[in-house]
């Protein structure tokens, strides 16, 4: 197992779009195992996209489970993930592997159905919600060359939305 | 070597004047760092981190003619310059309310006696001419926690009459 370097912003290949993975190998779970270590040695990530390393599969890791009182699914390995539907919005900040010494406010999808295979193809599907749902969403936008830069929404944004939150029947009964 | 200067420029707000005052800049071999542009109440306002090889005076007569030239006062200030080492907030409060005298300061002196380090606040005078409204958002270092601002902020809520939100901040790292 190795950690890899992390691409950072500006390096161009972070704006490419990744392919599919049609070989679940051993190479493919050697990979695995070295971005997992590559991501647990970094301070606080909880996820990593294989174009993040210089490899263009459509790949991810993601792992919330550090965080205190939030719902999710463990360390899970998704691999050509695809977000089947969303519901809601919600604003939050996120940084980057990619982009050191910046952080930004982010509008995702609050819940997400999501279809991923796993190391070894098998076709899985997952709820998922709020802090989960961000961070899978922020590594599938790696996918296809998007960053939180690409993302970014000012601090009035923020108190609209929140506002018009609160005041939508739907968000008083969730 | 260079050394750092805020740059700051108050006047009448126009469209143009960021774009000449870098122009200014830029052309006089100066570099920008860290800035925050905002109209406030018709004017326009901006503070400019500059790195420059002179010193206050010679950037004073370097920006002299385009400030004079849009009508703008602008004051140059040497200080201690540092990128690349932001403070994360941990926590964003919003506080509005009917707008009278003495929000900021009893909302502001509240948090910061319970240890509260703000890093960011823009606030905003909304509603009609009979009704205005005050609206804060402020970000920040909980320093002493977050479960003791919470409770200030709901007394401050309940004896001042104004609404107010605390949400931590969980930068998501991916």
């Amino acid at each position: 197992m190795a950690v890899l370097d992390i691409l950072v912003y500006p390096d161009p290949r972070l704006k490419q779009i990744s392919q599919p993975v049609t070989e679940f190998d051993d190479n493919l779970r050697s990979f695995i195992l070295d971005l997992e270590e590559t991501l647990r040695a970094g301070p606080g990530g909880v996820g990593i996209a294989a174009p993040q390393v210089g490899r263009f599969e459509r790949i991810v890791i993601v792992d919330v489970s550090s965080k205190p009182k939030i719902k999710h699914h463990g360390r899970l390995v998704l691999i050509n993930p695809e977000i089947l539907s969303r519901e809601g919005s919600a604003v939050g900040r996120e940084g980057c592997l990619s982009v050191p010494e910046y952080t930004g406010n982010v509008a995702r999808a609050k819940f997400i159905t999501l279809r991923a295979q796993d190391e070894c193809g098998k076709t899985q599907e997952f709820q998922m919600e709020r802090y989960e749902a961000r961070a899978v969403q922020h590594e599938m936008d790696h996918l296809d060359g998007l960053l939180l830069l690409d993302r970014l929404v000012s601090r009035r944004d923020l108190f609209r939305r929140q506002t018009q939150e609160a005041a939508s029947p739907k968000s008083k009964t969730s | 070597m260079k050394k750092w200067f805020m740059l700051t420029l108050v006047g009448k707000d126009r469209a143009g004047i960021v774009a000449q005052i870098t122009r200014a800049l830029y052309e006089g071999e100066c570099n920008l760092g860290e800035a925050s542009m905002v109209r406030l109440g018709g004017n326009f306002t901006v503070m400019l981190m500059v790195q420059f090889a002179g010193n206050e005076q010679a950037l004073d007569d370097l920006i002299g003619p385009v400030s004079r030239s849009f009508d703008l006062r602008h004051h140059v200030d040497a200080i201690e310059g540092e990128l690349l080492h932001h403070l994360e907030p941990d926590v964003r409060i919003t506080v509005y309310g009917a707008d009278r005298a003495g929000i900021i300061a009893d909302a502001t002196g509240t948090l910061a006696e319970k240890g509260f380090n703000i890093l960011n606040l823009e606030s905003d005078v909304g509603g009609t001419t009979e009704t205005p409204i005050y609206v804060m958002t402020i970000e920040g270092v909980a320093e002493q926690g977050i479960e003791v601002l919470e409770e200030a902020l709901q007394k401050l809520a309940q004896e001042k009459g104004l609404e107010t939100q605390l949400e931590p901040i969980d930068t998501l790292i991916g």
